[in-house]
């Protein structure tokens, strides 16, 4: 991101000198207008589908949104017909979900951030990183059936919205690393040499200087992380099915989230009523991404140590 | 040290919101009336659940059978006002799922599309017994014609044969206006249009019960066994959802599908010929199907056995019953009171009036009193 | 930094400084706290290289027991039959081709589109809207697969009808674009198309890092021999960013390749004994899409292994597509250290 203000500062300046340097044959600044236009029309068509989809969503579902009961109801008694009830219990447990898989993902990613930064060397530190990135491109339908064989299969457990937790955990995991990685990175050495020299042990530098420096940052890496995982339907689909109640036992029976609802809803589009709830979730579920992204961005424009 | 703090009060906001959403509501009791007015509900409903101390105290929960949705749910949205106090939630999950929860002792009952098996070296039946501590029942109770749904601009009547549903989903006949299907359909001009066969591409009980409704009266044109995984040709969509909505964007599409989809998609709705003229799908022509059923079970376990070749006059062969499955007794007093009053409503004339409209055809009366005779023996 | 996608292309590279973080070795003092907490940061990466490791071996474990019972050559099989345990037949050369083809394709539109975009947001858009510019492309990711899905298949797919007609009539002698009268909202290219939009900002996002890091200095040389802007970006901002790009296309492919509701509300499957095609404006069922659309049915252990196998294949070849990216990566930063 902040590498990008420097080089997009220091183009402008560099493309004013040039054209002091004299005229220029006509096919190629033809060919340099061309270019010029490419470049916007592609930013342009990169647009249509982002306007399309949150035009389509907030035409059909948004106005549920406003209601009070959409936040607060659940579609227990409610039938696909009927209008009515909220999303309520799905938002719930989403959020829930999130949450529980953040518990397990945060202290692993950030120890293993730690470990690739501060301890790790040699042959072990390179396959640890690698093995984050191969992690980084695991599919999550992958994740969710690894999942189903362990717990399900293999423990006998029944389906729960805890063995979501545990496939989202794995898509998160590497998402936390990467970020906090960076930002420990860049924090200067000078503190830690500062601390060594005060005879600080090495456990408490990372833990009271280098960790609260980098803070602020791995908050924002946890929160794009939780963004990231919040959307994932496939683990729902093989390891939690719908549930149209308020539910909030991750370890036992079944619990809505919005992209089951969703996945649910779907059923019944040629239905009015139930149509709109659909977008309305779709809906809900954007927002509710995008308010974590733009936390994560607020709070990593107070991080000092962005480059 | 400034950072930290932003940290904390983003994490704190992030806790609040949870928290926030934590006190969400399941209570969806429509109109304003009803707080006021739900102990006179409670005083006409209560004639089939006997007043409050007839609702039981547990709440029940049951899970299966997708084809039943839609039904169950209008059935537990009208549950609140003979019992307000009682909640019943119920899981679409699936059949397979259901009668597992159900041998694991885990919901109230189950539903299912077929009745639970004790042949061919499956024990689901016994498994099921031996959870309750007494035999289990199966109860038909939702009955969802399937439809063979068509999209064909300027074509409002249709009629089909077994025969020529099995050509045409073997991909055999490929125009809509093939001799054989104009031989069936005097007086109806049918365009040259391709026909485009869909079906279900998940596992599904609509499969079989339409593959088994060709199999027992078209067994010389189809040769496959039925089975919940699709035999024949066509393309595959993913749930109802997906055949409905392929055969509306698809001009001379056609799929089976459950009549509610193929109604609220709008979509144009065959007429079965079985051999003794076509039938028009309506929910008493469905119900007769039902009538003339076979109770195949002992005493008050109602398992059915559908006669799919009928040609009885009038009767919409195509069904697909789904059973709640019970136990005969219950280990628990309050689960059975519960699970009694919510069947009784669920069979009451007025419930299975009530989905008749969002596509199901209602319980005939014959068999509509049999089943009210194996709720009340609950125990 | 590596904002909504997850991933980063310049991880790696050293500090500003240059130098390499303190090994700090030399401040541990053995004490218990040291030891506890250096243990448990190992640990932790420990359990990441545990946990890759255990989905490959819990996978081939569940999968083995039915690859053994299949009486169908897995990999060359058109057919999937796994209702009956006792006769198990299943291949994946459908699943893999439709698989590959769609996941190919998609990155075929995006990676162009993507490095566009990319270079419009570090080298040709406005100050002022270049920040604005990459937070909406970054937007792209932010909304969810189902919506896409939901998106595609409801809003879209319908105009897409004259598209596939286009190619249809002017390609439909090459096997690729045969017609198979699948409905153009339901084909492989329609979903293709949504896969791109889908990684387009992984994509983007990874090019346009490497593409700001290009050293001022190369660019000001190739202006001062009198380049134009366009002739700059080709000698000086392309190369440089080449592997960074190739890299990116990887990750990108990695994510369609593994992109699930979407694919299964979009395509049609084909029945079994469907002929064989390699139309991509036909139906079909990805590895990822054929498993869940079968998840509620998973209920023998023989029929679970089978589809646990095919989820083998899948990380299988995503765990290779992900390799890739990450050697050009590091082969990147031996060439720019």
């Amino acid at each position: 991101m902040s590498t990008l203000d420097t080089t997009s500062g220091s183009v402008p300046q560099t493309a004013r000198l040039t054209s002091g340097l004299g005229p220029k044959s006509s096919s190629r600044a033809i060919k340099d207008r061309a270019a010029t236009v490419v470049m916007w029309l592609a930013f342009l068509i990169a647009m249509v589908p982002l306007v399309w989809i949150l035009a389509t969503v907030v035409m059909k579902g948004g106005s549920l949104l406003l209601h009070a009961d959409w936040w607060t109801h659940s579609q227990q008694g409610i039938t696909n017909r009927e209008e009515g009830g909220g999303a309520a219990h799905a938002i719930q447990g989403t959020l829930i979900q999130a949450a529980m898989t953040a518990l397990i993902a945060v202290p692993i990613g950030v120890l293993t951030a730690v470990y690739l930064v501060e301890y790790g060397g040699g042959r072990f530190k390179r396959v640890v990183s690698f093995m984050v990135d191969i992690l980084t491109g695991v599919p999550s339908i992958v994740a969710a059936l690894f999942v189903y064989a362990v717990w399900i299969t293999t423990l006998g457990f029944d389906r729960m919205a805890f063995a979501v937790c545990l496939a989202l955990v794995l898509l998160m995991v590497p998402v936390v690393v990467r970020s906090t990685e960076e930002m420990l990175k860049l924090v200067p050495n000078e503190l830690r040499e500062a601390s060594y020299a005060l005879g600080v042990p090495k456990w408490k530098t990372i833990t009271k200087v280098v960790l609260p420096t980098a803070f602020s940052g791995i908050v924002t890496g946890v929160l794009l992380g939780l963004a990231r995982v919040m959307g994932e339907t496939a683990p729902l689909l093989i390891l939690a099915p719908y549930f149209r109640s308020i539910s909030t036992n991750l370890f036992d029976g079944l619990m809505g989230t919005l992209p089951t609802m969703i996945n649910a809803g779907r059923d019944n589009m040629a239905i009015e009523a139930n149509s709109e709830r659909v977008w309305a979730s779709a809906c809900t579920l954007i927002v509710l991404i995008l308010v974590l992204n733009l936390l994560g961005r607020l709070i990593s424009r107070f991080n000092k140590l962005d480059r | 040290m400034k950072i930290t703090r932003i940290g904390r009060v983003s994490a704190v906001a992030l806790v609040g919101a949870l928290a926030l959403s934590a006190c969400g509501s399941d209570d969806n009791s429509t109109g304003s009336g009803d707080s006021t007015g739900s102990t006179s509900a409670g005083g006409t409903g209560a004639g089939a659940a006997g007043g409050d101390a007839g609702c039981g105290t547990k709440a029940i929960t049951a899970e299966g059978s997708t084809a039943q949705d839609n039904a169950i749910q209008e059935a537990i949205s009208g549950f609140e006002s003979v019992c307000a106090d009682q909640k019943v939630t119920y899981n679409a999950t699936g059949s397979g799922d259901g009668i597992k929860k159900f041998i694991a002792g885990q919901v109230s009952f189950a539903g299912s599309d077929s009745a639970l098996k004790s042949t061919d070296g499956k024990t689901e039946a016994q498994d099921a017994a031996k959870a309750c501590g007494s035999p289990a029942w199966n109860i038909p109770m939702v009955t969802g014609p399937i439809s063979i749904a068509y999209n064909l601009k300027g074509v409002d009547k249709l009629t089909l044969t077994p025969a020529l549903l099995a050509d045409i989903f073997q991909g055999k006949i490929t125009t809509w206006n093939d001799p054989q299907i104009v031989a069936v359909n005097k007086g109806v001009t049918l365009p040259a249009t391709p026909i485009k066969p869909f079906f279900r591409s998940d596992e599904s009980g609509t499969t079989e019960n339409f593959t088994k409704y060709l199999k027992g009266s078209a067994a010389a044109k189809w040769a496959a066994e039925p089975a919940k995984k699709w035999a024949g040709k066509g393309e595959g969509k993913a749930k109802t959802a997906g055949v409905a909505s392929a055969v509306k964007g698809t001009e001379g599409g056609i799929t089976y599908a459950e009549w509610g989809a193929a109604k609220d998609n709008k979509l144009g709705i065959a007429q079965i010929d079985n051999g003794a003229g076509a039938v028009e799908l309506t929910g008493e022509s469905a119900g007769k199907a039902i009538a003339a059923a076979k109770v195949d079970g002992q005493g008050n376990d109602l398992k059915l056995k559908l006669n799919y070749a009928t040609k009885e006059a009038g009767t919409y062969p195509i069904v697909l019953v789904t059973y709640e499955i019970v136990c005969s007794k219950y280990k628990d007093a309050q689960t059975a009171k519960g699970v009694k009053a919510f069947l009784n409503h669920f069979a009451s004339a007025d419930a299975q009036k009530k989905i008749e409209e969002i596509g199901y055809a209602p319980l005939p009366d014959e068999i509509r009193s049999k089943v009210s005779t194996a709720i009340n023996a609950i125990q | 930094m590596s904002s909504v996608t997850g991933v980063s292309v310049t991880d790696e590279t050293p500090d500003s400084d240059g130098r390499d973080p303190l090994p700090g070795d030399n401040a541990s003092t053995g004490r218990l706290g040291d030891r506890l907490f250096g243990g448990a940061a190992r640990g932790a990466g420990i359990v990441v290289v545990a946990l890759v490791t255990l989905i490959g071996v819990f996978l081939l474990v569940q999968a083995v027991p039915s690859l053994a019972d299949n009486h169908e050559n897995f990999l060359t099989s058109q057919k999937w039959d796994v209702s009956d345990a006792d006769n198990l037949g299943f291949g994946i050369a459908r699943l893999l081709w439709v698989t590959v083809i769609s996941s190919v394709l998609a990155m075929l539109i995006a990676v162009p589109l993507g490095v566009c975009i990319a270079l419009f947001i570090t080298h040709y858009a406005p100050r002022v809207l270049a920040k604005p510019a990459a937070i909406l492309v970054d937007l792209l990711a932010a909304v969810p697969s189902i919506v896409y899905g939901l998106w595609g298949a409801i809003v879209v797919g319908q105009y897409f009808e004259p598209v596939q007609s286009f190619f249809i009539a002017a390609l439909g002698w090459i096997p690729l674009f045969e017609d198979t009268g699948a409905s153009a909202a339901s084909t492989i290219a329609f979903v293709s198309v949504v896969l791109a939009i889908m990684i387009l900002p992984i994509v983007t996002a990874l090019s346009r890092e490497v593409f700001a890091q290009t050293p001022t200095a190369h660019k000001e040389a190739a202006l001062a021999l009198g380049a134009t802007k366009w002739e700059m970006i080709r000698t000086a901002v392309l190369p440089f960013g080449r592997p960074g790009v190739i890299s990116a296309a990887m990750l990108g492919l990695g994510r369609a390749l593994g992109e699930t509701i979407a694919v299964m509300f979009i395509v049609s499957s084909l029945p079994d004994g469907a002929p064989w095609s390699w139309s991509i404006f036909n139906g079909g069922e990805t590895f990822a899409s054929k498993i869940a659309n079968n998840a509620g049915e998973f209920d023998s252990p023989s029929k679970t292994g089978a589809y646990i196998s095919a989820g083998l294949v899948l990380f299988v070849l995503t765990f290779v597509v992900n390799a890739i990216a990450r050697i050009v990566i590091e082969r990147r930063k031996a060439f720019t250290e």
